[in-house]
């Protein structure tokens, strides 16, 4: 990539906080000589507009990684690859970072599966992980959140299964399995665990779906109690919309199924700025996909310029996390985040009328 | 009866080729509906005869409470007082007592407060055996913005309706082997239509200029691949009213961001439970937000909060969402003068914050704030 032109049309950043950037080079952290390789799926809509950005940070800030990228699409299968192809890259890799797949709608016969589900029964991502967290000096309605939204992503609403009994009569399943409740409880607790938090919500409607939800619940309820430390509640899914809006204070860390968690994924990215700016993440026993946490491909902004690259910014260094490239996860996401607090390179959705191209290049010239 | 001796006539004229038929048309559908169509003019001397079921808790108090600002307002309405404690059956299995099916039977219009539900007590639902008894396949709850009672969210103003009898409310649900359980969403061609169609004529009749289709189609591609398509057809026939579609997560999104920019939602159960709750959140909880039953066979309407046992005797309870259930319910009855008035009012003392109760960051009591509604009703 040629030296990217050092040209402002904002004001420009303070400089790095001398303090800040002494204490990330003093602090133990690994910075290892070799490259790491990483699956990269760019998506439609935005999404390769997006990976590119991500890519000239990562070599702006001298990340070590090099992605293996291929392009895998629903709506527009004539580039796309192969999904053999895209499973393997990710089994092989063992991580990878991936953007939005968008699903026609119009369905005519045939294949249920979406891509998404596909990928994810295939590569077999239980937990989704969405880390919903208000950006310092951005100013939305809810200030200071905090909160962790775990959702079963393998089953439930999600298993594809529908047939039509009687011409317009249409019968839709909900799988759901006790070992796929009890993987996702425990995946929950332990998450609590290692993070610090002090209390999981399982969030159902076991009021109505006495069978299914019951099951979900009594799951989480019987895993509780091995983690006595950790409070334990439940909360009916409507109840809980009607509290995170209210009072989003009182949550720390949520699980739920697989349409619930897709709800209360998107109302949380709702509450702290949109769906450009909530990283996610998802997880099976051996292979962990990073992707945003609400997850819209916004096609009605390709090649605008326009969309909010800050939830893929934060996503990738997620990403560099769990590759123990902590010194690079930190160096680039103390950037994003100075410069979102900065407030003087903002794109659209978060009030300001910067393009993307604007932001990634100040993140750029904001990197020690 | 003479209104149905008039229908009988009329329908006795319809075969012959006259310009009676153009009136025939409208006048037989309210016949239908409403089968006293004679008491149901309110011009009409003779009052129209409401069910009412307080319920338990704050129930009574503020069932008082709306029936004092209807007596203020001279509304032309007797209530039927209806008590629904379960009742032992000579099967020895509790049941709700039949006056309450008697009494809807006759008024076809009911108004209900909160509910104390006895969790595993094996009695019937009432919610369950009313929605059964009148079909009442639509759930309505219009959440505006109240002026005086201030939320993080402004300019809210979204009629959530929801199809009411089946979705993943089927209660179709069964163990297939140890530890795996299937619950079906069932999706009808008809029920979808049904809902679909009032959406539309609520918004007409209700001068809302969009609805909103939400749905889940990229996932459930059949079940709500049909429920989509049904709207879309009825969008069709209906060009006066826009027509959008959204999926569920986008709307819960823009909902928490910029919930000016939604009017009417039509949406299936699941979904139109969890958007209507979380649209009362929005203006202030379900302390404030009216909710109506719609059916083909009649109407009830109900404030959906809690019994609030802890206040329940001490004159500390918020009338508002039943009053302006009631207030729905005037319209459904088209007595709009009157529900116009009594909302109006209501709304005048919210914003003038002088009488509050409570939970509206005042210190008044329930009566203090009945009373202060019924004089303003009676001084417009």
């Amino acid at each position: 990539m040629k030296a990217l032109p050092f040209v402002y049309h904002g004001a420009r950043c303070f400089h790095l906080d001398q303090k800040n950037h002494q204490a990330a080079v003093a602090a133990p952290v690994s910075r290892p000589a070799g490259r790491h390789t990483a699956t990269l799926v760019p998506g439609d809509g935005v999404g390769p507009e997006l990976m590119g950005g991500v890519r000239e940070v990562f070599k702006a800030a001298g990340a070590p990684v090099d992605f293996e990228e291929m392009f895998i699409s629903e709506v527009s299968p004539n580039t796309s690859a192969d999904l053999d192809t895209v499973v393997e890259s990710f089994r092989r890799n063992k991580v990878g970072l991936k953007g939005i797949l968008t699903t026609p709608t119009t369905f005519k016969g045939g294949v249920l599966q979406t891509l998404n589900m596909k990928i994810r029964r295939e590569l077999d991502l239980f937990a989704n992980v969405v880390c919903v967290r208000s950006l310092p000096g951005f100013q939305t309605r809810h200030n200071n959140l905090d909160f962790i939204i775990i959702r079963e992503q393998t089953e439930g609403e999600y298993s594809a299964l529908e047939h039509e009994s009687v011409p317009g009569v249409i019968e839709c399943l909900k799988i759901v399995t006790e070992e796929n409740s009890m993987r996702i409880a425990k995946f929950a607790f332990d998450y609590a665990m290692r993070h610090n938090r002090k209390k999981v919500t399982a969030v159902h409607k076991a009021n109505i779906m006495k069978l299914g939800d019951g099951l979900f619940m009594r799951c989480c309820e019987e895993v509780s109690k091995l983690y006595p430390k950790i409070e334990f509640e439940t909360m009916i899914i409507d109840n809980c919309c009607m509290q995170l809006v209210s009072n989003p204070y009182q949550f720390d860390v949520m699980v739920m199924p697989n349409l619930y968690g897709n709800i209360v994924d998107n109302l949380a990215a709702g509450l702290v700025g949109g769906a450009g700016v909530v990283p996610g993440e998802s997880y099976s026993s051996s292979v962990a996909v990073f992707e945003q946490g609400a997850r819209h491909a916004f096609a009605e902004a390709v090649g605008k310029d326009i969309a909010n690259p800050t939830a893929t910014l934060l996503t990738s260094c997620n990403m560099l996390r769990h590759m123990h490239l902590e010194h690079h996860a930190r160096v680039i996401e103390d950037t994003v985040l100075k410069v979102v607090k900065g407030g003087k390179i903002r794109t659209k959705d978060m009030g300001g009328h910067s393009s993307t191209s604007d932001f990634i290049s100040e993140v750029i010239y904001c990197l020690p | 009866m003479a209104g149905k001796t008039m229908l009988i006539n009329l329908l006795k004229n319809l075969n012959k080729p006259t310009s009676f038929s153009k009136y025939i048309g409208p006048c037989v559908t309210q016949l239908q509906n409403q089968p006293c169509s004679n008491t149901s003019r309110h011009y009409s001397s003779q009052n129209r005869l409401v069910t009412m079921i307080p319920g338990d808790g704050i129930g009574p108090e503020i069932s008082v409470a709306v029936k004092q600002i209807f007596s203020a307002a001279g509304v032309p309405i007797d209530w039927e007082d209806v008590d629904v404690t379960p009742v032992k059956g000579p099967d020895g299995m509790f049941r709700l007592p039949p006056k309450i099916f008697e009494s809807m039977e006759r008024t076809k219009v009911g108004l209900k407060g909160p509910l104390a539900t006895p969790i595993g007590k094996g009695h019937q639902s009432l919610n369950l055996a009313l929605r059964k008894a009148f079909a009442l396949y639509a759930n309505v709850r219009p959440c505006k913005s109240i002026e005086g009672y201030e939320t993080p969210y402004k300019n809210v103003d979204i009629v959530t309706i929801r199809e009411n009898t089946e979705g993943e409310y089927s209660g179709i649900e069964h163990v297939i082997v140890d530890g795996v359980v299937q619950s079906i969403k069932l999706i009808t061609e008809n029920a979808s239509m049904r809902v679909a169609e009032y959406a539309f004529k609520y918004a007409r009749d209700n001068r809302r200029s969009t609805v909103t289709a939400v749905h889940k189609a990229n996932i459930m591609r059949m079940s709500d691949g049909l429920f989509l398509k049904c709207c879309r057809e009825v969008a069709a026939k209906n060009k006066d009213i826009r027509f959008s579609e959204m999926y569920l997560d986008t709307v819960c999104l823009n909902l928490v961001q910029d919930p000016g920019s939604f009017d009417v939602l039509v949406m299936p159960n699941l979904y139109g439970d969890i958007l209507s709750d979380l649209c009362a959140g929005l203006i202030g909880g379900l302390g404030v937000t009216p909710s109506g039953n719609i059916g083909e066979e009649g109407a009830l309407f109900e404030s959906v909060h809690g019994t609030a046992p802890d206040i329940a005797g001490q004159n500390k309870a918020n009338p508002t969402a039943l009053l302006l259930s009631s207030v729905m319910m005037l319209r459904y009855m088209e007595l709009t003068s009157y529900a116009d008035r009594i909302e109006n009012a209501a709304f005048s003392v919210i914003r003038e914050g002088q009488h509050l109760t409570g939970d509206l960051g005042g210190q008044s009591t329930c009566s203090a704030f009945t009373d202060e509604i019924c004089r303003k009703v009676q001084a417009s």
